[in-house]
């Protein structure tokens, strides 16, 4: 017994654990078809946007030969202004969208992690001071804001844009931790290690956070498909360096190119405009099934 | 809610603020007005050093731009008092003063002066485009607040029936897919393919010939004008208070009160409008006043998309002719106007709420 309890896992044992909570996870998923479509969606897309392009060589030279062509076999989803095939720009056009949303999704979850927890753990006036600050955060139109940061700074490069989104958009999951955390740091076992002195860091990241891993998860995807809000909005208004391909940029210029009026351009339209929609429809859908996994209480079924 | 958090160990706090600001700050009212004037502090504050600290300011590429316009016949000091003018600040003065002055003129709402409209008061240009944003965003907000609270009632009184289901998917269907997405979808169909609306003749806040004032006339072609973006702003918000209403309702249903009231043999109307109805609705009240921000905001793109003179499209023009206190002071003015829908809000709550009204009460 006890020499089984102290060798080290072996590799098939390491394996095996977060594989059977994959399944039983999706096994849960699998009795919300609505959360199963939408987990489906977003691996399909990121597969598309991340994997695909390794495997299919990029077209991006103008053709004046084939300008807005119908679909047909050689361009399934039919050509745009200046000939070149939409669904190569599908492909190619989803991966620096999903980065700079999952980045900036990431930016603004920790920020809101850190100092919302921060908050509710040191209470006083710096508690006071950040609730202050984010209720100040919570109101201002962010996306003028956005629009008027995005033009006096004039960000060129992906990451830039990755951190105004980013510090745009933390203010109502800060709110959301901190509630959280005022009331899970009166359970016994963040008051046992507070009385063994083990560290404001401890505490937070050690003994919080962990018990918070399915919020955060949550509230994680919601701001992805936030970021993404935001960030195709200011590229359809042309307010960053329209380089390289992605969907932002294919609506952009079939607004500016006037394709937007033209009626045999529909399926140039509709590429970009569905790919979107589908991505932001997965988050939004596999967030509320995850929501009712971990959280049956409030399941609205 | 955000609770006032009740300290319960002040541990290692020797000052506490809420001593002596906390009668203040407590009370609801008072709160929600220092709340407001805290929000267009820090945004003021925010656009001075956006236009003054940052690497590029729009001050110093604006004086450069003064003398090479004048080609050598204006002094570095010249473009500068110009500039100066332009975005009313004092220059010469050392930072924190500029900060004051800043702030000084904007309390007189002098924004500084538009750099094309030749030297326009911003206050002016805005307040001419201002008032048709806050029309076709609170005529469209309304109106989905208020069907989206009859269906949400009715889907939750019809539970798991099919008007349920259909506006429950449809709701979140809407709801998830970005506005100005479907202002696209909008344009493309019903526009373009389908050609029932004649995109062409609905741009602008109302048409080229009218006589503005209070005829039937010219209030049926603003909203003929508005009607777009009327339209994406229902769809857009409508979903979110179906889904809000329907779970606030569906938990209402299960309060003892209830229970209470339909053992006093009280008819199923009384119930549902006095006690299930009024108590679902109270907490989407203030959620009503934080869309107003979000779609303040997201107006700039379907306005641009539809061409309807707000004050985004502005905003965007601005942007595109570099225009920087056109783009401060629709920053300043847009953020007091969402914060005066919050206070009128924080005010609506606590009339509806009468706990609320009390200092030290049941504090959101």
């Amino acid at each position: 017994m006890t020499t089984a309890i102290l060798t080290r896992p072996t590799l098939g044992q390491r394996v095996a654990g977060p594989l059977a909570a994959l399944v039983g996870f999706l096994r849960l998923l699998a009795r919300r078809p609505v959360g199963l479509a939408g987990f489906i969606g977003i691996v399909f897309f990121l597969l598309l946007a991340f994997v695909v392009p390794f495997f299919v060589p990029l077209t991006n030279d103008p053709n004046v030969g084939a300008i807005y062509q119908p679909p047909s076999l050689a361009h399934p989803l039919s050509t745009d202004f200046q000939g070149k095939d939409v669904l190569n720009q599908i492909v190619y056009g989803g991966r620096d969208i999903l980065l700079v949303a999952i980045l900036a999704a990431f930016f603004s979850t920790v920020i809101a992690i850190t100092l919302g927890s921060l908050a509710a753990i040191v209470g006083g006036r710096l508690d006071a001071a950040l609730v202050a600050i984010t209720d100040v955060a919570l109101t201002v139109p962010q996306l003028i804001l956005l629009i008027a940061v995005a033009a006096i700074l004039r960000p060129t490069s992906l990451f830039f844009v990755a951190v105004i989104l980013g510090l745009l958009q933390w203010s109502n999951l800060l709110l959301q931790i901190r509630a959280q955390v005022l009331s899970l740091k009166e359970r016994d076992y963040v008051e046992a290690a507070r009385s063994l002195d083990l560290g404001l860091f401890h505490i937070i990241f050690r003994e919080i956070l962990p018990t918070m891993r399915s919020y955060i998860v949550i509230n994680f995807v919601l701001a992805v498909s936030q970021a993404m809000y935001a960030q195709v909005g200011i590229i359809l208004l042309g307010l960053v360096p329209l380089s390289g391909t992605n969907w932002g940029i294919m609506l952009y210029f079939a607004r500016d190119q006037g394709a937007l009026f033209f009626r045999d351009s529909l399926w140039y339209i509709l590429s970009p405009i569905v790919a979107i929609s589908l991505v932001q429809l997965s988050l939004v859908y596999f967030a509320s099934a995850l929501e009712e996994i971990f959280n049956p209480r409030l399941g609205g079924a | 809610m955000t609770a006032v958090p009740v300290a319960t160990k002040p541990i290692g706090v020797r000052w506490n603020p809420r001593r002596y600001f906390g009668p203040l700050w407590r009370h609801p009212i008072a709160r929600a007005f220092l709340k407001a004037l805290l929000t267009v502090w820090v945004t003021t504050t925010i656009t001075f050093f956006l236009i003054r600290l940052m690497p590029g300011s729009p001050v110093e590429l604006k004086i450069d731009e003064l003398i090479q316009t004048a080609n050598g016949a204006l002094t570095y000091d010249d473009a500068r008092a110009i500039a100066s003018g332009l975005f009313a600040i004092n220059l010469n003065a050392p930072l924190h003063e500029q900060y004051l002055s800043f702030i000084w003129s904007l309390l007189h709402l002098d924004l500084g002066k538009s750099f094309l409209s030749s030297g326009t008061n911003v206050t002016t240009i805005i307040l001419a485009v201002l008032p048709w944003t806050l029309f076709s965003v609170g005529t469209g907000l309304l109106l989905s607040f208020v069907v989206g609270i009859g269906l949400g009632l009715l889907a939750a009184y019809r539970r798991n029936s099919l008007l349920d289901r259909v506006v429950s998917t449809a709701g979140s269907f809407v709801s998830s897919v970005p506005n100005y997405l479907i202002a696209l979808l909008l344009i493309v169909f019903v526009g373009v393919q389908w050609r029932l609306v004649n995109f062409t003749s609905m741009r602008g806040a109302y048409s080229s010939g009218m006589q503005p004032g209070f005829t039937l006339d010219f209030i049926g072609d603003i909203f003929y004008h508005a009607a777009l973006p009327i339209t994406i702003y229902f769809l857009t918000q409508i979903g979110h208070w179906i889904l809000s209403m329907r779970s606030a309702t569906l938990s209402a249903l299960e309060e003892d009160y209830v229970t209470a009231a339909r053992a006093r043999g009280l008819s199923d109307g009384r119930i549902r409008s006095a006690y299930v109805g009024r108590n679902a609705v109270l907490p989407l009240v203030t959620q009503l006043a934080i869309s107003v921000g979000f779609i303040v905001g997201g107006a700039a793109i379907i306005e641009q998309i539809f061409a309807y003179q707000g004050v985004g499209l502005r905003l965007l023009d601005a942007v595109r002719q570099r225009d920087y206190p056109i783009i401060q002071g629709i920053v300043l003015l847009t953020t007091v106007s969402v914060v005066v829908a919050n206070l009128a809000a924080d005010l609506l709550y606590s009339k509806l709420d009468p706990r609320i009204g009390r200092a030290g009460g049941a504090a959101g």
